[in-house]
């Protein structure tokens, strides 16, 4: 196994890692969190079910999003719809045989790359033109849109203008699934994409991208509004009620 | 009217999105709370040589019990989707008041000390440490935030800034920088038993005088009941409507409606404020304390229904908390709640908005009404931001926007809605809730109320609106002391209760 193989080889290991325990750890955290009173942004749903269609409606269509400002919407949602196509193109190199699914959304998860980049830039410029956004954008803000930049960019560069090897690859990420190790192409291309994946990967736990687990978690999106028919108490404040009585 | 110290804003149609001007309300800070009221309330009054790290500890105090903080801090992406919807944005430019930059002032100390990337690279994350500086920015965009949650509408993750705000609050009372006109409030209404500290027999004086008036006016001999034990219904209300106007009109709206339907109710002297100021602070022990003269009347009182006035954040607590902190209510099964609820006619919700009681008669026919009598009203209606976004009426979602439109179509004759992006779940607050109702703040009031009056101005010009309807005691008061720095007259501001008062016909 050369060098260059076994540093890709850890790295995904480890990125694979922080990611997943990184998350888990995270929803642990919120899930312990009590939400000691009922607070959602009224009109809410009476019912879970109706809970569970306003965070559909949430997280699929970006529902107050779309509310607030379409230019924001229609970036973000280009952006996030764009990814969701291109991530599951990417199944692919993760399974033999593939899926007749994966197979299906291989061209749409092709061209949505292109999506995902005019929604990333149309973000991106929005911290640039618009006086309030520049306000408060920080330099990670910046940075963690180069970064998805950078990653669609040279995911395209390899889909459309220089193919890696993309059978060697497979085996390499293959391999890493069944921990029989292959050599990773040494495409620098290739490599660039790679590194980049696992450093978003590493940064997830830690960083706003904690929005994806956090709306499912948001108390003003996923209470029902039945105060007056339901006593809600967190322990804590039920705790606090017996040392009173 | 003294004369302002500061430019009043032009009204215009609609509400422009102001260039930022960093630092334009720096100065605004209200006055900070003496030692009497800090000690009431069990905080301290100074800021003491450990005033950081108590800080950071109540931070982690509170990330521990409120999920909603915990997520809020970590999952907003800086969209910007909540910078042009706060009022306060609106009408003075400062950036600091887009809601996302006043949940950074906390955020910011969040992630210095509290994540990974903040204290290794505070730079890159926008991580700050916590100076007096930033704790001075708390206070003062702490208090220039009605807590409104108009800013939870529009955000992709329903971060709502109030509960940021609360948060900011209540760790400010920890180091010693309450804020003197809420926390003077929660005094006078522990003690006293209401927010303007007006003892019972004030109480009793002011009702019997108001039975005079009623009866010299309409001839009929309408009650304003105090502390009857076995009444059916105890009515709690926002101190303000026993005194000031134009409150006090809709508190003669109620004692006619609940003449009418012929139903035995009573005041509570005990209970004579519905208000409760503890949520402002976000303090829950604070809230449930004043919660619980409710409850305690309750009981001894022996009442089967409880009903609430006219008042926003009373709304919300009432509605969305009361079961939680007092169990009034249904649905607890420990012998806390029970108690209460073994009491309570469990045929109605409990509790119940005075509107929802006088729409559930107006359908049933039980009101009779002279609609022409509010002729020289043509009325808008404003939904208060507690109300709109922090409770509802009725059996669906919604229900508190219809309901109280629906009694005022029922009572008079006027009636146009103002611009659709500012009622509704849109709605924009008076300016003035939240703990911010104190001539000490004015400037952020007035300004804070340029994106409601552009909306009444414009429903004014084009309809030939006269009469702002309300069902909000802060709003009320709000409303009386901004109208006429816009150029209108105060006297257009009024309770929904006080058209129902108006047109209702006695027997």
């Amino acid at each position: 196994m050369t060098a260059l193989t076994l540093v890709y080889t850890g790295l995904f290991y480890l990125a694979a890692i922080i990611l997943i325990g990184g998350i888990a750890y995270r929803i642990y955290e919120y899930a312990r969190t009590p939400a000691p009173l009922v607070i959602p942004t009224t009109p809410a749903p009476t019912t879970t079910s109706g809970v569970a269609l306003r965070m559909t409606r949430e997280v699929v269509l970006f529902e107050s999003l779309f509310k607030s400002n379409k230019w924001i919407w229609l970036f973000g949602w280009l952006f996030h719809v764009s990814l969701a196509l291109v991530i599951l193109r990417h199944f692919r190199y993760f399974q033999e045989p593939v899926w007749f699914w994966v197979e299906f959304v291989q061209p749409f998860g092709k061209y949505a790359s292109f999506g995902m980049v005019v929604g990333l830039a149309g973000l991106w410029a929005r911290r640039f033109l618009v006086d309030r956004v520049r306000y408060i954008s920080t330099p990670s803000d910046h940075l963690m849109l180069a970064l998805l930049l950078a990653i669609g960019a040279s995911g395209m560069m390899i889909t459309f203008v220089a193919h890696t090897d993309i059978v060697a690859l497979k085996a390499f990420t293959l391999g890493l699934m069944t921990f029989d190790w292959h050599p990773v192409p040494a495409d620098p291309i290739l490599l660039i994409h790679l590194a980049l994946v696992a450093l978003l990967m590493i940064i997830f736990p830690v960083s706003k991208l904690l929005h994806a687990p956090g709306v499912f978690f948001s108390p003003t999106r996923n209470q029902k509004d039945n105060p007056r028919e339901t006593r809600h108490i967190a322990p804590w404040a039920a705790a606090m009620e017996r040392d009173r009585a | 009217m003294a004369a302002a110290e500061f430019d009043i804003p032009t009204l215009t149609d609609k509400t422009d999105i102001p260039k930022v001007r960093e630092g334009a309300m720096a100065h605004a800070k209200s006055f900070i709370a003496p030692q009497g009221p800090q000690e009431y309330l069990g905080y301290p009054w100074e800021l003491g040589e450990d005033w950081k790290q108590r800080a950071i500890d109540k931070m982690g105090d509170l990330l521990g019990k409120y999920r909603s903080l915990r997520v809020f801090l970590d999952a907003c992406v800086h969209c910007g989707a909540c910078t042009d919807k706060c009022h306060y944005f609106l009408g003075t430019a400062d950036p600091n008041n887009m809601p996302v930059a006043r949940q950074d002032l906390m955020r910011k100390v969040y992630r210095r000390y509290f994540t990974l990337p903040g204290k290794i690279a505070p730079w890159l994350v926008g991580a700050e440490d916590l100076t007096e500086d930033v704790l001075n920015q708390w206070y003062s965009y702490y208090h220039q935030c009605s807590e409104c949650r108009r800013c939870s509408v529009f955000c992709p993750y329903g971060i709502d800034t109030a509960e940021i705000t609360m948060a900011g609050r209540e760790i400010l009372n920890h180091v010693g920088m309450g804020q003197k006109y809420s926390n003077e409030i929660l005094v006078k209404v522990q003690k006293i038993g209401n927010n303007l500290g007006l003892p019972g027999p004030a109480l009793e004086d002011t009702l019997l005088g108001l039975e005079e008036d009623i009866e010299a006016d309409t001839g009929v001999p309408v009650k304003l009941p105090l502390d009857v034990e076995g009444a059916e219904i105890l009515l709690v209300t926002p101190s303000a409507d026993f005194f000031s106007e134009p409150h006090v009109e809709s508190l003669i709206g109620y004692a006619k409606v609940f003449h009418a339907a012929g139903v035995s109710w009573t005041l509570s002297s005990k209970a004579s404020e519905a208000g409760n100021f503890g949520l402002f602070n976000g303090n829950y022990e604070t809230m449930r304390n004043v919660a619980m003269r409710i409850r305690d009347a309750a009981l001894e009182l022996g009442v089967k229904r409880i009903i609430v006035g006219e008042c926003g954040h009373a709304w919300r607590v009432a509605y969305s908390f009361w079961n939680t902190l007092t169990g009034i209510g249904y649905g607890g099964d420990d012998p806390f709640s029970k108690q209460l609820q073994q009491q309570l006619d469990a045929r109605y919700p409990q509790p119940m908005h005075i509107c929802e009681y006088t729409w559930d008669l107006i359908e049933k026919g039980a009101l009779k009404f002279d609609k022409s009598r509010n002729d020289d009203r043509v009325i808008t209606f404003h939904d208060s931001c507690n109300v709109a976004r922090g409770s509802r009426m009725g059996n669906e979602p919604g229900g508190q926007f219809t309901i109280p439109r629906n009694i005022i179509k029922a009572v008079a004759n006027h009636f146009h809605d103002m611009d659709a992006d500012t009622i509704g779940e849109a709605t924009f607050c008076c300016g003035g809730g939240g703990g911010l109702l104190t001539d000490d703040l004015i400037e952020v009031r007035v300004k804070g109320a340029l994106p409601r009056m552009n909306a009444y101005h414009a429903v004014a010009q084009a309809k030939g609106v006269n009469f702002l309807a309300l069902i909000c005691a802060i709003c009320k008061a709000q409303f009386t002391k901004v109208l006429p720095y816009y150029g209108f007259d105060r006297g257009q501001v009024g309770g929904v209760h006080q058209l129902v008062s108006t047109a209702i016909v006695l027997d």
